[in-house]
C-alpha cells in the first residue's frame, strides 16, 4: 500500500467519523424527543391542561404553570421589545463612534456572557426586595427582560443595519427628520428580522427556570394568576419540581409537561424560521 | 440699484472630507427656471458640491464647509436653518432609483405624510398631479396600491421624480438620475428634464457629455475640485475657453 | 422667496425627547451591569465581614446550611469544573469535528438540512436536558457502570455537552469558513486530501475562532443550571469522580433559593458570595473570548 492510499482511507475513514458526529447529537434528540413522547404523551389529557397542582399525582395538572408562563411570556414581551428595540435604535443610529458607544457594545456582549442565574440574584435583590414586588410576575418578567435584552438589541441592530443608505437618503430629501426616517422607513424596513429577533428571545426566556426560582416563583401555586403582581410558577419550574419528586408517577408527569413546553418552544422557533425565510424572499433592494 | 438675486448661488465655497480638500474655491450663480448640468471627471468633485445644496453631505462624518451656499439670496448653511425646510424646498433625484419598499401611492404623498396631511382628497390630487408631472401617471394609474419595487428601473426613477415633486419644491438636484437606466428610459427621462424647467430650477450632475448636450442650458465643469469653467452650454462645448475642459469634452480623459 | 426658518419647535422638541427616551433604553444596559455588580458585592461585602475570604477560599468544606458551618467554596468549584470538563470533552471533539466535517466534506443540501436540525438542540430548554439526563441516560449508564450513583457528574455532564455541540460546531464553522479561499486551494493544489486540507491548513488557521467557541462553551457550560441541579446531585465535595453526587455552584443558588433561609441571614448572603465567584469565573473566560476575537479581526483585516 501506498503513502497516497493510506492517505486516502485515513480521509474516508473520518468522512464516515464525519458523519458519525454529525448525526449521534440527532440521534440522541430523536431518542430523547421518542422517549418523552413515550413517557408523558398518554398523560396529556383535557383533566391534565386544566386542573390545579396537587399532591396527588393522578390528579395533578398543569393549568397554573401554562398560565404563568404565557402570562410571562407576555409580560417578557411589553417589556423587553421597547427597551431592546430603543437600545438598539439608540446604537445603530444616534451614538457616535465615540468611547462611550465603545463602551456599551463591549458592556452589551458582557452582559449576553453572564450566566442566567446571576440575573435571578439581580432580580431577587432590585426588583422583590427593593421595588418590593416579591416573587410575583412582574418581578419575574422583569427579570427576564433583563436577560434576553442583549439578545433582541443585537438581532435589532443586525437588522437595522441591512436597510440600505439609499431609503435613507431618499426619506431625508424629502425633508424628513431623522425620527421620522426611522419610524416611516427602517422600522418597517426592518420589522421582519425585528420581529425575529424577539420571538428567538422569548422562546429563550420561556424555557428558563433558574432565574424565576431564585427571585422566588413557587413551585405550588393553587391558582391561576390574574394581575402581573400574582405569585405565579410556570412550566419549567412544575417540571423540575415533579422531576425532584422520588415516585415514578411524578416523573410521568414531568413528561407531559414537557410535551406542552417544548409545543411552546417549537411553535415560535417555527414562527421565527418561518418570517426569516419570508423576509429572505423578500424583493431585494 | 439692487444686487441681482440668483437662486442658487456658491461664493468662495470650500469643502472637506477630513483634511481631503474636495471643493476648491468654487464661485457659481444660477438661473430660476434653468437647467444647470455638472459635468467633469469622476471624483472631480460635482456630486458632492450637487449635495452641498440640499445639505446630504452633513451625514459624512468629517465633512465640512467654509464660504457660503445661497438660496434665493439666504445662506443655507446658516445656523437658523433648518435642514428639514431646506430640502423641501430643494427635492433631490439619486443616482439609483430607491423607492420606498411601500406602495406607489405612499411613496407619493410620503413628503406631504412627513408634514402631518392627512386629508385623503389632498392626498389623491397632489399624488395624481405629481405622478402626471413626472410622466408615470398613465403607466401607474390603475395600480397606485402596488409595490413601488414591483416597477421597472425606468419607472421608478419617474416614481422618485413624482415623489419629490409632490411636496412642492423650486429646486431639484438630478445625481446621474438616468445612468442606471435603459436608453428608451434615460430619454424618457431626458424630455421630462425638459418638461420641468418651466417650472423648476434644476441642477444635474452627469457623465454623460451628449446628456449634458441634450437637456441644458448651462453647463459646469469641475474638474479635481475646481469649478474650470461655467457657460452656456452651447458656448462650452463650441468653444471652451480652458483647454482642461478642451481636452475633457474631446475625450482626451475621464 | 421661501421661509427657512419657520418655526416647527415642537417638532424639533419632539425628536429631543425621542433621542433622549432611545438614548435612556440604551444606557439601561450599563444600568443592568452596574446593578449586576453591586448586588453580588455588596451581599459578599457582608459575607466576608463575618466569613474570612481565606477559609472561602482553602476550606475543604461547604456546609452553611448545616449546624456545624464550614464556607469553603471549593468543593462548589471542584463540581462545577468537573461537569464543565465532562461537558466539553464530549462537546468539543464533537463539535469541531461537524464544523470541518460540514466545511469540507459535506454537500450544500445536507449542510442545510441538517444544521437547522442541530440548532433545534440549542432551544431545547434546559430543565428539559435535565430530565433526559436523569431519567434516561443515568439508568443506562448504570448498566455498563456498576458503581454509578442515581445522581452524578457524568450523566449531567454528558448532557450538557450534548447542548452544547451547536455553540462548538457552529461558531467553529464560521472561524473555519472564514479562512481566505487561496490558502485552501493552495492546499488542494499541493495534492493534499481533504482530511490534511483540514488539519493541516484549516484548523490550525482558524485556530483562533476555534479557541473562542471553546471559552465561550466553557463559560456556557460554568453557568449553567438546571440540567446538574436535576442530575448532578446536591452534595457539595471535593471530588474529581463523575460517579458520585456533587453539587456546583449554580445548584447550591438553587437550593437554597428552593428552602426557607431567611432573608439577611448568613445563609442568604452564602448564594450572592457563590454568585460573586460564578460571576468572575464567566466574565473572565468572556472577556478573554473578546480579546482573541479582537486579535484575530485585526489578523485577517
Amino acid at each position: 500500500m501506498t503513502n497516497s492510499d493510506i492517505n486516502r482511507y485515513k480521509d474516508k475513514a473520518f468522512q464516515i467519523f464525519g458523519i458519525f458526529c454529525t448525526l449521534i447529537g440527532l440521534v440522541v434528540l430523536a431518542v430523547f424527543l421518542i422517549d418523552i413522547a413515550i413517557d408523558g404523551i398518554s398523560r396529556i389529557d383535557w383533566d391534565f391542561l386544566t386542573s390545579l397542582p396537587s399532591r396527588r399525582a393522578s390528579s395533578a395538572g398543569i393549568y397554573t404553570a401554562w398560565a404563568g408562563t404565557l402570562w410571562i411570556l407576555v409580560l417578557t414581551a411589553v417589556i423587553a421589545f421597547p427597551l431592546g428595540v430603543g437600545a438598539a435604535v439608540y446604537l445603530e443610529e444616534y451614538s457616535r463612534k465615540t468611547k462611550l458607544a465603545n463602551f456599551l457594545e463591549i458592556n452589551i456582549a458582557n452582559l449576553a456572557g453572564v450566566p442566567s442565574i446571576i440575573y435571578g440574584l439581580l432580580g431577587l435583590e432590585i426588583f422583590v426586595r427593593q421595588m418590593r414586588l416579591g416573587g410575583s410576575l412582574l418581578a419575574g418578567a422583569l427579570t427576564l427582560s433583563l436577560l434576553i435584552l442583549p439578545i433582541i438589541i443585537v438581532t435589532t441592530r443586525e437588522s437595522i443595519k441591512a436597510v440600505p443608505r439609499s431609503v435613507r437618503d431618499g426619506s431625508y430629501a424629502l425633508g424628513a427628520s431623522k425620527w421620522q426616517t426611522i419610524w416611516n422607513q427602517v422600522l418597517p424596513a426592518s420589522f421582519g428580522g425585528i420581529l425575529t429577533g424577539i420571538i428567538l428571545a422569548l422562546s429563550r426566556a420561556v424555557g428558563e427556570a433558574a432565574p424565576l426560582i431564585v427571585i422566588g416563583a413557587l413551585a405550588y401555586v393553587p391558582f391561576a394568576p390574574t394581575t402581573p403582581l400574582d405569585e405565579f410558577t410556570v412550566l419549567p419550574i412544575q417540571i423540575f419540581n415533579w422531576t425532584s419528586r422520588p415516585q415514578e408517577a411524578f416523573l410521568t408527569n414531568a413528561a407531559g409537561a414537557i410535551i406542552v413546553l417544548l409545543c411552546i418552544t417549537f411553535l415560535l422557533n417555527g414562527i421565527a424560521v418561518y418570517l426569516r425565510l419570508r423576509q429572505q424572499k423578500k424583493v431585494k433592494w | 440699484m439692487s444686487k441681482k438675486v440668483y437662486k442658487l448661488e456658491a461664493k468662495n465655497l470650500n469643502a472637506y472630507y477630513g483634511n481631503f480638500h474636495a471643493l476648491k474655491g468654487i464661485d457659481i450663480a444660477m438661473e430660476e427656471k434653468a437647467v444647470t448640468a455638472f459635468i467633469g471627471p469622476s471624483g472631480c468633485g460635482k456630486s458632492t458640491f450637487l449635495r452641498t445644496f440640499n445639505r446630504m453631505n452633513d451625514f459624512i462624518e468629517g465633512f465640512r464647509t467654509e464660504g457660503d451656499i445661497l438660496l434665493d439670496g439666504r445662506d443655507i448653511y446658516d445656523k437658523k436653518i433648518r435642514v428639514d425646510e431646506l430640502r423641501k424646498e430643494v427635492g433631490m433625484v439619486f443616482q439609483k432609483p430607491n423607492p420606498f419598499p411601500k406602495s406607489i401611492f405612499e411613496n407619493v404623498v410620503y413628503g406631504l405624510r412627513l408634514q402631518g396631511i392627512k386629508n385623503k382628497a389632498v392626498l389623491q390630487e397632489t399624488a395624481e398631479k405629481s405622478l402626471q408631472r413626472a410622466a408615470l401617471w398613465s403607466e401607474v394609474k390603475d395600480n397606485l396600491n402596488k409595490s413601488a419595487l414591483a416597477l421597472s428601473g425606468g419607472q421608478q426613477q419617474r416614481l422618485c421624480i413624482a415623489r419629490a415633486l409632490a411636496i412642492s419644491p423650486s429646486v431639484l438636484l438630478m445625481d446621474e438620475p438616468a445612468s442606471a437606466l435603459d436608453p428608451i428610459s434615460t430619454a424618457k427621462i431626458e424630455e421630462l428634464i425638459h418638461e420641468l424647467k418651466n417650472d423648476y430650477t434644476i441642477v444635474i450632475v452627469t457623465h454623460n457629455m451628449q446628456q449634458a448636450g441634450r437637456v441644458s442650458d448651462y453647463t459646469a465643469f469641475f474638474y479635481m475640485g475646481e469649478l474650470v469653467e461655467h457657460s452656456k452650454t452651447k458656448a462650452l462645448f463650441t468653444s471652451p475657453s480652458d483647454t482642461r475642459t478642451q481636452n475633457y469634452i474631446t475625450g482626451r480623459f475621464g | 422667496m421661501f421661509h427657512l426658518n419657520s418655526t416647527f419647535s415642537t417638532l424639533r422638541k419632539s425628536e429631543k425627547i425621542i433621542e433622549g427616551l432611545l438614548w435612556l433604553s440604551a444606557t439601561i444596559t450599563i444600568l443592568v451591569t452596574v446593578g449586576i455588580i453591586w448586588v453580588l458585592l455588596s451581599e459578599s461585602v457582608s459575607f466576608f465581614s463575618e466569613v474570612s475570604i481565606v477559609e472561602f477560599l482553602t476550606e475543604k468544606e461547604w456546609t452553611p446550611l448545616f449546624a456545624d458551618k464550614k464556607f469553603g467554596i471549593l468543593p462548589l468549584v471542584a463540581g462545577t469544573f468537573l461537569t464543565t470538563f465532562i461537558a466539553i470533552a464530549v462537546a468539543l471533539p464533537i463539535g469541531l469535528t461537524i464544523a470541518i466535517y460540514l466545511n469540507e466534506y459535506a454537500h450544500g443540501t445536507f449542510r442545510a438540512i441538517i444544521k437547522p436540525l442541530l440548532e433545534v438542540l440549542a432551544t431545547i430548554p434546559t430543565v428539559v436536558y435535565g430530565f433526559f439526563a436523569l431519567t434516561v441516560v443515568t439508568p443506562f449508564l448504570q448498566q455498563f457502570i456498576p458503581g454509578l450513583a442515581g445522581f452524578n457528574a457524568l450523566s449531567a455532564g454528558i448532557v450538557m455537552g450534548i447542548m452544547i455541540i451547536p455553540m462548538i460546531s457552529s461558531l467553529s464553522e464560521d472561524a473555519i469558513s472564514a479562512v481566505p479561499r487561496s490558502l485552501r486551494e493552495a492546499a488542494y493544489g499541493m495534492g493534499s486530501t481533504r482530511l490534511q486540507t483540514a488539519f493541516g491548513v484549516m484548523v490550525p488557521a482558524a485556530s483562533s475562532g476555534i479557541l473562542v467557541s471553546i471559552i465561550l462553551a466553557i463559560s456556557r457550560a460554568v453557568g449553567e443550571t438546571m440540567i446538574v441541579a436535576i442530575a448532578a446531585g446536591q452534595q457539595p465535595r471535593l471530588t474529581l469522580n463523575p460517579l458520585v453526587p456533587i453539587e456546583t455552584i449554580t445548584t447550591y443558588i438553587v437550593q437554597v433559593s428552593l428552602g426557607d433561609v431567611p432573608h439577611g441571614s448568613l445563609e442568604y448572603r452564602t448564594i450572592f458570595a457563590a454568585g460573586l465567584t460564578l460571576f468572575i469565573f464567566t466574565f473572565a473566560l468572556n472577556n478573554i473570548s473578546f480579546w482573541i476575537k479582537k486579535k484575530y479581526q485585526e489578523k485577517y483585516d
